[in-house]
């Protein structure tokens, strides 16, 4: 067995029935517990990687292996890579009206169970109660229709409370920050790093535009993803000088690379 | 065992086709449509001489008629082959079996029968007019709240029985009641037909809702008249769900004909793989103030098809009428199909009709999210139809409402190829 959580190799991806290559080789390894960030500018790749992860329709994978404690996923639908103990919180989560978020997650554990018995629902409801309460929200979040006319910081809580529930090995979370104010990102990092302090062999990989998300998570690792490749990584003074810097000398560095 | 139990306990661990009882009808009538078999009928039900008369006149009515030529294609339907079959019940204030009305309160029978749905209405109607046989029979006097749903329960089970129901309702002045009928069929492979009346007169002040949830096999023709009047300040609601059957044409109507009258009709129609459903309503505003909603729900799936076909008309006089459509419709795959038939009629200017119609179908994104959290494809499809049916599952008692979802979740079993 790998040592690895998720271990991402030499991994290239283009949009389906398309011809131009996203990702052109990214390799990029995550050990149990650990917390890792990928930055980027825009269109360098980032949110096409949490995408061919999970198994998105709409991403043809050419070449590569993306391994979940050794087992490649890339073979399995979506459903079956997210019984495997894998997530991802969404950026632009779909709403699905009529349907409550107590029903959803109650069939999304049902469908991670061999027997055809399911989730009693007494004890479903005590589990979903003690999640929203380790997530400081409210009892009553469980009724609602699931993103049905949610704020962009309810849809983002949302996604922490899914990966609550569902007790992932691996989370990708894609911008979960995107579009929250301070408030907001305060309320939806707390929450990860609850749950990560709460299982301590949680993989979490933090895909994020800005610095500011990783004040509040303090990542192990540091990753900069340039033109669909991963064009540094280093340890948290890595995001610092970034903030400083911005991307321009990694680019340049790249374009020296290049030529 | 006799034919027409009344299911008090819903059997909802049967699933839709698994259950056929031993059929021994108390009258099996000779087959096909004939006066002698009307005579036979009415004979056999010791009918006064007036309905002998009424069915009579019907079935005259019934053969001049032409076939409609909209709605289905009922070209494959051959009338000659159909049974006759009756059966009910009885329980309740007065609810009893279409027959035991004619029976034990002959007056007030009436003074009502066929004067919301006469004859001539329609082709369907008349035929049903003519050899009418099982249906309920329900009066609601002055006044009085039920609070319990009306229920009634039944099978069509005798092979080649047509079902001709037919069910008059007359709830009196204040009253309140809700009338709940569903119904579900085994599958044979020659071809059935249902043809009901259903007839309610909603008088001052009252209020009144009928729910049906039908699942005919997949072989039968459904065709149905339902209408009810509605008077002075009286409130009808019509809550339908249509699933199974070849072709169902059914559009609940409100005659409005009193100052405030309100109608509202809920429908849901899931249209499976060589299936037509074509449903609506009907709503005519013929007095001032009157208010209608209209909300139409469909499911298509394969080569299934939902036609929404709705009339709004609104008679000079009617000042201050207001009319909203809803139509929403969901369809499956790439074969499903939807038609929106919308017939607006308005005489009076001092009116306001709105209609509004959604085609959707079942996004890529919406199934990618659902499966990301571990659900297969059928179980992400069939949570987004039963988000879609939501609301107007919620509107039903918790029975009927798992029921509902449990008859659509069959439905789309093997939905996903």
């Amino acid at each position: 067995m790998s040592k690895y959580l998720l271990e991402i190799k030499n991994l290239h991806v283009r949009v389906a029935n398309g011809d131009t290559e996203i990702l052109r080789g990214v390799d990029l390894a995550i050990r149990p517990g650990e917390i890792h960030a990928l930055m980027g500018p825009n269109g360098s790749g980032k949110s096409t990687l949490a995408n061919a992860i999970a198994g998105h329709p709409g991403y043809e994978v050419t070449d590569g292996q993306v391994l979940l404690n050794g087992e490649d996923v890339l073979e399995m639908a979506p459903d079956a890579r997210s019984r495997a103990g894998l997530f991802l919180a969404f950026q632009y989560p779909s709403e699905i009206s009529g349907v409550s978020i107590a029903n959803f997650l109650r069939t999304a554990l049902n469908s991670r169970r061999d027997d055809d018995e399911g989730i009693d629902v007494f004890a479903f409801h005590k589990t979903l109660q003690e999640k929203l309460a380790l997530l400081k929200m409210d009892e009553s979040f469980g009724a609602r229709y699931v993103n049905d006319g949610f704020s962009g910081g309810e849809k983002k809580r949302n996604e922490i409370l899914q990966m609550a529930v569902l007790e992932p090995k691996m989370a990708v979370l894609d911008e979960t920050d995107s579009g929250l104010d301070i408030d907001a990102l305060r309320i939806v990092a707390d929450g990860v790093n609850t749950l990560s302090a709460a299982d301590g062999e949680l993989g979490v990989l933090v895909i994020t535009h800005y610095k500011r998300v990783l004040s509040y998570i303090q990542p192990d690792q540091v990753h900069v993803m340039l033109k669909g490749r991963i064009a540094e990584s280093g340890g948290p003074e890595l995001a610092d000088h970034l903030e400083e810097q911005g991307y321009d000398w990694l680019q340049e560095a790249a374009a020296v690379a290049a030529s | 065992m006799p034919d027409n139990e009344t299911v008090t306990n819903l059997g909802l661990d049967e699933y839709k086709y698994d259950f056929v009882t031993d059929d021994e009808p108390v009258f099996k009538a000779e087959k096909g449509l004939s006066e002698d078999l009307v005579r036979q009928i009415s004979a056999h039900k010791e009918e006064p001489e007036w309905m002998l008369d009424f069915r009579l006149k019907a079935l005259e009515i019934y053969y001049s008629k032409p076939m409609p030529e909209w709605g289905g294609d009922l070209s494959t339907l051959n009338l000659d082959e159909i049974y006759l079959k009756e059966e009910w019940e009885e329980q309740g204030i007065i609810f009893e079996s279409i027959e035991d009305g004619l029976k034990l309160h002959p007056e007030m029978f009436r003074e009502h029968f066929a004067t919301i749905v006469p004859p001539q209405d329609n082709k369907f109607a008349a035929l049903n007019s003519a050899v009418w046989s099982g249906g309920s029979f329900v009066y609601i006097p002055k006044g009085v709240d039920v609070d319990v749903p009306l229920q009634a329960y039944f099978r069509v089970n005798a092979e080649q029985m047509g079902q001709f129901e037919r069910t008059l309702i007359i709830c009196e002045e204040g009253s309140q009641a809700h009338y709940i009928e569903g119904c579900t069929a085994p599958v044979y492979t020659t071809e059935s037909f249902h043809s009901g009346v259903i007839e309610i007169i909603v008088k001052k002040g009252a209020r009144f809702r009928y729910t049906t949830i039908q699942n005919w096999s997949n072989n039968m023709y459904n065709l149905v008249t339902q209408r009810a009047l509605v008077n002075e300040d009286a409130t009808m609601e019509w809550l339908d769900g249509n699933l199974g059957s070849k072709l169902t044409m059914k559009y609940p109507s409100c005659f409005l004909v009193g100052e405030r009258a309100h109608g509202s009709i809920l429908s849901i129609a899931y249209a499976g793989d060589g299936q037509h459903q074509d449903t609506g309503g009907k709503v005519v505003h013929a007095a001032p103030y009157t208010t209608s909603q209209i909300t139409s729900k469909s499911i298509s799936r394969g080569h299934g098809r939902a036609t929404y076909r709705g009339q709004c008309k609104v008679y000079e006089g009617a000042v201050g009428s207001k009319s909203n459509v809803e139509c929403d419709a969901l369809l499956l795959d790439e074969t499903s199909r939807t038609d929106t038939y919308p017939y607006i009629e308005i005489d009076e200017n001092q009116s306001s009709i709105g209609h509004e119609a959604r085609v959707s179908k079942v996004g890529e994104e919406a199934l990618f999210y659902l499966m990301s959290r571990g659900l297969s494809e059928e179980e992400a499809m069939t949570m987004v139809v039963r988000g879609f049916i939501e609301p107007i599952a919620k509107e039903l008692p918790l029975e009927y409402a798992i029921e509902l979802n449990r008859l659509i979740e069959l439905e789309m079993e093997g939905s996903v190829g």
